[in-house]
């Protein structure tokens, strides 16, 4: 008779408990998502840019892997969210990683922290902690190696609906390494449930996973075609790294052939947004002048970041306190 | 079942008392605020009846509630609005059924985050007698009393009109 949850994400009543991935979200949970954001958004503006929802309770955020936005946005949604923040920067063993995992949340979660955010390089370590390490605490993946980035990819939804409205009728290009890039993944996924017809994924054979079409997306390999009228652009960072592992000829390649520039530019529509999750590389997949230029929303990315992040927390947080009531109605249940 | 009284009536005489009240006190250029959903269209209504230059806020105050731990944010929060510096700024809350006064203290907290208002007036359409924290209306519409298990609920905007509900479980 108890409803048994559907999805490792969710609680019993479908309200999200972790965010892990945007894979089994619904639409109309995206939607309630970025809706929530918007909100959020507008106390960003005030004098005090702080609201309670989150007193009293702790968020750790907890980083096997650098990475100074993403770990500051989520530290900033969470002060003006009231909550108390502990950031753990942990270098991870190559060799134990997994003992380190979890006796490293064991031990927060025995300092009574309600919420994790993991930032980790192997692919499903936020889903592990969800699933096996500490499931009634609140796990918020901020990137797990070459999986998902769940809440990059809700600000980029977010800056694409300030600008634009809604995603039914715009054609989206993501350009450059997708095989490497969790946030094209999560973006993939997060454009086909909310509904955007044309998604196109525009690199090199060599950077491209195999069975991408199963996101439902377009592929192209020449940048010069698959950007024409385009609504939107995501270019994604080039990790300099890949340039030695012989996946690239070399940088000046590399732009010549998918850098947006000016004149690459020009062959999207001509009101085209231009998004980039950051850091970006000047000169190695975007011409400075477009990264700077009138179409460049790449800042206003960076404040939507805490909004969104800020919504996450709070939605995730008041699952788990469902979540938690219910386990205990239930066991008050059986023990009488 | 007690027959609900109409809006309209009640309004016109808001209007009056919110104009004599704003007088006696002293409290010049005024801003409006009104809670969502039903106190933004009384706000709105008084604000044209009795001063239709000054300036009209919106609040939802999902963020400020005190049961986010029983209950979570409610299903759609909208951004609160608030097109005018609050600071030394006399403010009038409106909202439309006064009860517990929960949602009043969470308005409060959330204006003065905005700022330092010189004073808040409070006006409420209905007062369902339950109060539970020392909050009370300067300007108030009528006085209800419920049948057992029942809530009153403001539709709108046009007609705006009560409505008896059962209490939601």
């Amino acid at each position: 008779m108890t409803p048994i949850p559907s999805h490792l994400q969710l609680n019993h009543q479908g309200q999200l408990r972790h965010f892990l991935s945007i894979e089994g979200l619904s639409r109309e949970l995206l939607t309630e998502l970025l809706d929530t954001a918007d909100s959020f958004l507008e106390v960003g503006e005030r004098a005090v840019k702080k609201v309670p929802l989150l007193r009293g309770k702790t968020v750790c955020n907890v980083f096997f892997e650098n990475s100074t936005r993403t770990r500051t946005t989520f530290e900033l949604a969470a002060k003006r969210l009231s909550a108390d923040v502990l950031n753990l920067n942990i270098q991870t063993s190559s060799t134990s990683k997994g003992e380190t995992l979890y006796d490293t949340l064991r031990n927060l979660e025995a300092m009574a922290a309600d919420m994790f955010v993991v930032r980790h390089g192997d692919s499903g370590a936020a889903h592990f902690i969800a699933q096996q390490v500490c499931p009634d605490v609140a796990i918020i993946n901020a990137g797990d190696g070459n999986h998902s980035h769940p809440t990059q990819a809700m600000l980029d939804m977010l800056t694409i609906r300030r600008h634009r409205g809604n995603f039914e009728n715009l054609s989206v290009a993501i350009v450059g390494d997708i095989l490497h890039s969790r946030v094209a993944r999560s973006n993939m996924q997060a454009l086909h449930t909310l509904g955007c017809p044309d998604i196109r994924v525009i690199a090199p054979r060599t950077l491209l996973p195999a069975g991408i079409e199963q996101y439902g997306v377009r592929v192209f390999n020449d940048l010069r075609v698959g950007l024409r009228d385009v609504d939107v652009v995501i270019m994604l960072r080039l990790q300099k790294e890949r340039m030695q592992s012989g996946l690239l000829p070399s940088e000046g390649e590399f732009y010549r052939l998918y850098g947006l520039t000016r004149e690459t530019l020009a062959l999207a529509k001509p009101d085209a947004l231009v998004m980039h999750p950051g850091p970006i590389n000047r000169g190695v997949e975007i011409e400075s002048e477009v990264a700077d230029g009138a179409q460049s929303v790449i800042l206003n990315q960076v404040t939507y970041g805490i909004a969104v992040r800020m919504a996450v927390m709070s939605m995730a947080m008041a699952g788990q306190n469902a979540q938690r009531q219910y386990n205990q109605e239930a066991q008050h249940a059986t023990d009488h | 079942m007690s027959a609900l009284p109409d809006v309209a009536p009640l309004l016109e005489r808001m209007a009056a008392d919110l104009t004599k009240y704003l007088s006696y006190r002293n409290f010049q250029n005024p801003a409006f605020v009104g809670i969502h959903t039903g106190g933004v269209w009384i706000a709105e209504h008084l604000r044209n009846q009795c001063l239709p230059d000054a300036p009209l806020g919106t609040l939802d105050i999902a963020f400020y509630r005190d049961d986010f731990e029983q209950n979570g944010l409610p299903p759609r929060v909208r951004p609160s609005e608030l097109p005018f510096s609050v600071d030394d700024r006399h403010l009038v809350l409106v909202d439309d059924v006064l009860m517990t006064g929960r949602t009043i203290r969470a308005a409060l907290n959330e204006l003065f985050d905005y700022g330092r208002p010189a004073s808040v007036t409070l006006v409420a359409l209905i007062d369902i007698e339950a109060r539970q924290l020392p909050i009370r209306a300067d300007v108030l519409g009528t006085s209800l009393t419920l049948p057992e298990g029942q809530r009153v609920k403001l539709t709108g905007p046009q007609p705006l009109q009560l409505t008896l509900n059962p209490v939601a479980k």
